[in-house]
């Protein structure tokens, strides 16, 4: 049984996948998002070694109010395709209870995710970040190749997907970059909607207590009029945002 | 009982003979209501007429904001016919009665207690009227002037310490409530008449005390019911005999309440469970073609009206207490029926509409007993109201129906009473977070130094080790648990000596079954403290003369409110045990001993008038509210905090437990649907899993910009973002600017 690193876990309603969540956020990330509100789980390092057991210990005390509730257990991070084996295992577990279970990654390590780790996954929360490939670099230093990859064999499989897309000011909201995401996702199969979610600042002080500057700092978050015309891209191609 | 033909012309059309036999209204529900499956798309809105009305009063609303209260008549002791009749606007107005003759113009209550009288007039700026000075202490004895000729010096010393608190003592203990019912469905002159065949049966048994003290009671109750008749009569109404039609019923029910709010000036003057009563005379009409449905919404609009207004005269010590005026009129809507058959009706609903006909207010304060076997439609609509209004509460239908019966009530917050045949002494409560310091000190107060509880050996390690807190809590706890009974059995035995509740009596069954409200406050605070002291290490900085008035914790320890049993069975210990030692002491009149963990917005005072606790609060700190864990500490988001309130064993506390928490909408959901959606699914979890009573709030945008201008009355705010949560109150403007326009923005 393998152990992970794990930066902490809690209840939601609404915010990570349907309904009321078990969710787990393991820690360590190969990204580093301008916007990210999470910096204390870039390292896999200042996680807790966390066994699949103990995990699921915890779990199973919410199973039962899980299931009259409607809800399940997502597994976030940090990037959780980084522990791709732990991370397998996990849902696979959840799987065996009867627990709908949902995946929130970035896709940069979609390659990483086996056949038998997305057969335990009844949802994938997919954050597309950017389109522009230059623009993804500049958000998060990496790649967006791999991202689109995984949502194109996501999309094969017929995998129900959640599209997920931080809109900052500046930084992501060009309509070109907005719309490439919106055409690349309007030709996948299985997307049930898409989340625009606008860029907040309340990570900041985590910035601060970890004495590491905040690039988007004088960043103004986004407002309604903006929110409203890249809400509109995704719904003018008929997607749900 | 002979069974007029007025009467009988009354009843045309109900089903059933056993409640015509006897005083039965709850026979008489099972036997005529319609179960209502339906959502919510028959509701009409406000008329012009109720709008008009409410308009009128928003004014004087204002006005009464600005000078606290509106007006007072100080010359008058209430009474059920003590004033002339009043009215909003005589006209328009479908329900009539106001407690004076004018609205919002608060009575004087003296019978409660004099000084608390003297006390409100002073605040407000008003004489008291030399002649009711001179009756109330020269020739009529007051309920405060009782229960302070009887108090010990023990209690006294435990009074003012704030280890025994909020007692009903200067005025009226409230948590009782009649069966309003009753005066629609049989008539006042039949209410008479069973109360007669009551007393009958008193007159052939030894006149004991007991027996001579139920005698003149019930004779007071007979004077009651007459004067009832007088008050409506003086309306223009005549309620000796049954209500015929829906108007009526509303209108007599109403009477009987507004009796009860004439005549006491109670902590809590709660309704009942009327809506699903009312339904029947509601469907009888529309049926009949003599109603429409906005008709019968403006009934239910104007009773509420009514509801709204209800006023008392009160000190800005009791505002600070509990704060915003409260009256707790509270209406229990829903739940299951023992034959399965749920007891929601179309009035279920159209009692909810108020809230959007009238807007969102806190009274009356509308509380659903819920099941998860309730209709959709209604879980849904009730879901729909929270999100909307944020202004009701839940309590578990599945706890209350096996252990009391289906037709029974909350009284204030979350004490449940069958109605008309159970009544509650109520105890407010203890400070436990208090009693533990006691325990360490010695029984000697940690501000004032002061002896309270009976000196015993103080702790003088220099870190605290658990047994030996415990046993020293043990037998603190044993000392409140007495001085606590001692002071309610004074204050129960005054208040139905000098202040009665003669009307709300009236509509009860003789013998009542009283129980007795204890509780407590401050338990999460004793609960990670010992938390504390038992799996970290707790080191005592004590003063000069010894008194232990600080506490360093090294090392972490878990947390009540994180589903955890290290902290959370503590908890449930900590309920278990001052429970089993309130039982310990007979209780006036054979009462019942209860418990509730509530502390309603006390919690705030509480906390200001304890010191430095073991688990790292400090001195002046609010407690948290009723059951909830300490605002932080649950690190594991709301549900995780609700599951460790629900193991609070329910029948160690049947006066209730209570959470309070409050959700963003987006913390809910993307769209209002899917808001409703989650809320019902966590009530039926909740529920499930055992938890008895929950606040839902659900902050809208004016609560947040409030609370940006107001910090301190939301130090509990809290905000989720995705996998994050945050106190709002700790962010800065901008990021609380920031929150507003991203959580309330449009449609996302």
């Amino acid at each position: 049984m393998s152990t992970g690193a794990v930066h902490s876990w809690d209840i939601a309603t609404a915010v990570d996948g349907p309904g009321t969540r078990f969710v787990v956020f393991t820690a360590g990330c190969p990204l580093r998002c301008q916007y990210c509100q999470n910096p204390e789980t870039w390292h896999e390092r200042d996680g807790q070694r966390v066994s699949v057991d103990e995990l699921m210990a915890e779990v199973v005390k919410y199973r039962r109010f899980i299931e009259v509730a409607g809800g399940g257990v997502t597994v976030s991070g940090g990037e959780p395709l980084l522990q791709h084996t732990f991370v397998g295992q996990l849902l696979h577990r959840c799987k065996e209870l009867g627990l709908h279970t949902a995946l929130d990654t970035s896709g940069f390590l979609g390659h990483q995710a086996t056949a038998e780790l997305l057969a335990d996954t009844d949802l994938v929360l997919l954050d597309v970040k950017s389109w522009d490939p230059a623009t993804y670099r500049r958000v998060t230093g990496e790649e967006v190749a791999p991202t689109l990859a995984f949502a194109r064999r996501l999309s094969d499989m017929r995998k129900p997907m959640w599209i997920r897309f931080v809109l900052v000011p500046g930084l992501t909201d060009d309509r070109d970059n907005v719309e490439g995401i919106a055409e690349f996702v309007a030709s996948l199969n299985a997307v049930e909607r898409v989340d625009v979610l606008p860029f907040h600042k309340l990570g900041a002080p985590k910035y601060a207590a970890l004495g590491i500057p905040f690039p988007l700092a004088g960043t103004p978050t986004p407002d309604e009029e903006l929110v409203e015309r890249v809400r509109g891209q995704f719904l003018r191609l008929g997607l749900r945002a | 009982m002979i069974t007029t033909e007025k009467t009988l012309d009354a009843w045309r059309g109900f089903r059933g003979t056993g409640w015509q036999d006897d005083i039965d209204v709850r026979g008489f529900i099972q036997d005529n209501y319609k179960p209502y499956q339906g959502d919510a798309d028959f509701l009409s809105g406000a008329t012009e007429r109720t709008t008009g009305l409410w308009q009128g009063l928003m004014d004087l609303f204002a006005k009464e904001r600005e000078l606290g209260v509106l007006d007072i008549d100080t010359h008058t002791p209430s009474s059920i016919t003590a004033h002339r009749p009043g009215y909003l606007h005589q006209n328009t107005e479908i329900i009539v009665g106001l407690q004076t003759d004018a609205p919002l113009k608060r009575a004087i209550m003296p019978n409660g207690g004099l000084r608390m009288v003297q006390a409100s007039l002073d605040a407000y700026g008003y004489e008291m009227d030399p002649f009711v000075r001179k009756v109330f202490t020269k020739y009529r004895k007051t309920h405060n002037d009782g229960v302070f000729d009887a108090y010990t010096e023990e209690i006294l010393r435990a009074r003012r310490a704030g280890i025994i608190t909020g007692l009903p003592d200067a005025y009226g203990r409230g948590r009782i409530i009649g069966d309003y019912r009753r005066v629609a469905l049989y008539g006042v002159d039949r209410l008479v008449e069973a109360k007669k065949a009551e007393r009958a049966l008193l007159d052939v048994v030894p006149s004991t005390e007991a027996v001579i003290r139920d005698r003149e009671e019930l004779a007071e109750q007979v004077r009651a019911l007459d004067e009832l008749r007088t008050m409506a009569a003086s309306y223009g109404d005549d309620i000796s005999g049954p209500a015929t039609t829906a108007r009526e019923a509303v209108q007599w029910l109403y009477y009987a309440y507004l009796a009860a709010v004439k005549e006491q000036n109670g902590a809590a003057m709660s309704l009942g469970r009327t809506s699903t009563f009312l339904d029947v005379y509601l469907q009888r009409d529309l049926d009949a073609g003599r109603l429409t449905e906005e008709r019968a919404q403006e009934l239910v609009d104007d009773l509420v009206i009514k509801l709204r207004i209800v006023r008392f005269l009160r000190t800005p010590a009791y505002d600070e207490l509990f704060s915003g005026d409260p009256t707790w009129v509270t209406e229990s809507i829903g739940g299951m029926g023992e034959d399965g058959r749920p007891l929601v009706t179309r009035t279920s609903f159209r009692f909810l509409q108020t809230l959007y006909n009238l807007g969102p207010a806190p009274e009356p304060n509308l509380t659903v007993l819920w099941s998860p076997r309730l209709p959709e439609g209604f879980k849904r609509f009730c879901a729909g109201v929270s999100v909307d209004t944020s202004s009701i509460q839940y309590e578990s239908d599945e706890l209350i129906r096996p252990r009391f019966s289906d037709d029974t009530a909350i009284a204030c917050c979350v004490s449940a009473m069958k109605v008309g045949e159970q009544m509650q002494l109520f105890g407010a409560r203890v400070n436990l977070a208090k009693a533990l310091l006691y325990a360490i000190n010695g029984g000697r107060d940690e501000i004032s130094g002061d002896q309270v509880a009976p000196p015993s050996p103080a702790i003088t390690n220099e870190y605290l080790d658990y047994d030996e807190v415990r046993v020293a809590l043990d037998r603190t706890t044993d000392w409140l648990a007495k001085t606590y009974v001692d002071a309610l059995n004074i204050i129960h035995f005054m208040h139905d000596k000098y202040s009665y509740e003669r009307i709300e009596m009236a509509l009860h069954d003789h013998p009542v079954q009283r129980l007795l409200g204890c509780g407590i406050a401050g338990l999460s605070v004793v609960a990670d403290s010992l938390s504390a002291i038992k799996h970290a290490r707790v080191r005592v900085v004590r003063d000069e003369s010894g008194l232990a008035v600080d506490y360093v914790v090294e090392g972490g320890f878990p947390r009540y409110g994180n589903n955890d049993d290290r902290a959370d069975d503590i908890a449930v210990g900590l309920v278990e045990d001052f429970m089993a030692k309130v039982r310990r002491y007979p209780a006036y009149r054979d009462a019942v001993h209860t418990q509730s963990v509530l502390t309603i917005t006390s919690n705030v005072v509480y906390g200001k008038h304890t010191g430095n606790t073991p688990d790292g609060r400090r001195a002046g700190e609010p407690f948290a509210p009723g059951a909830n864990p300490m605002n932080g500490r649950d690190q594991h988001g709301m549900v995780a905090a609700a599951l460790s309130v629900a193991k609070l064993p329910y029948d160690q506390a049947r006066d209730g437990i209570s959470l309070t928490a409050s959700v963003t909408p987006s913390g809910l959901g993307r769209t209002r649907e899917e808001r409703v959606t989650n809320l019902v699914g966590v009530l039926d979890a909740y529920v499930d899993a055992g938890g008895f009573h929950l606040n839902a709030n659900v902050l809208n945008r004016e609560t947040l910009l409030d609370a940006m201008a107001h910090p301190e009355n939301h130090p509990q705010l809290t905000i989720r973002v995705s996998g994050y949560a945050v106190n709002f109150v700790r962010l800065t403007p901008e990021q609380q600017r920031d929150v507003i326009s991203r959580t309330f923005h449009g449609s996302l």
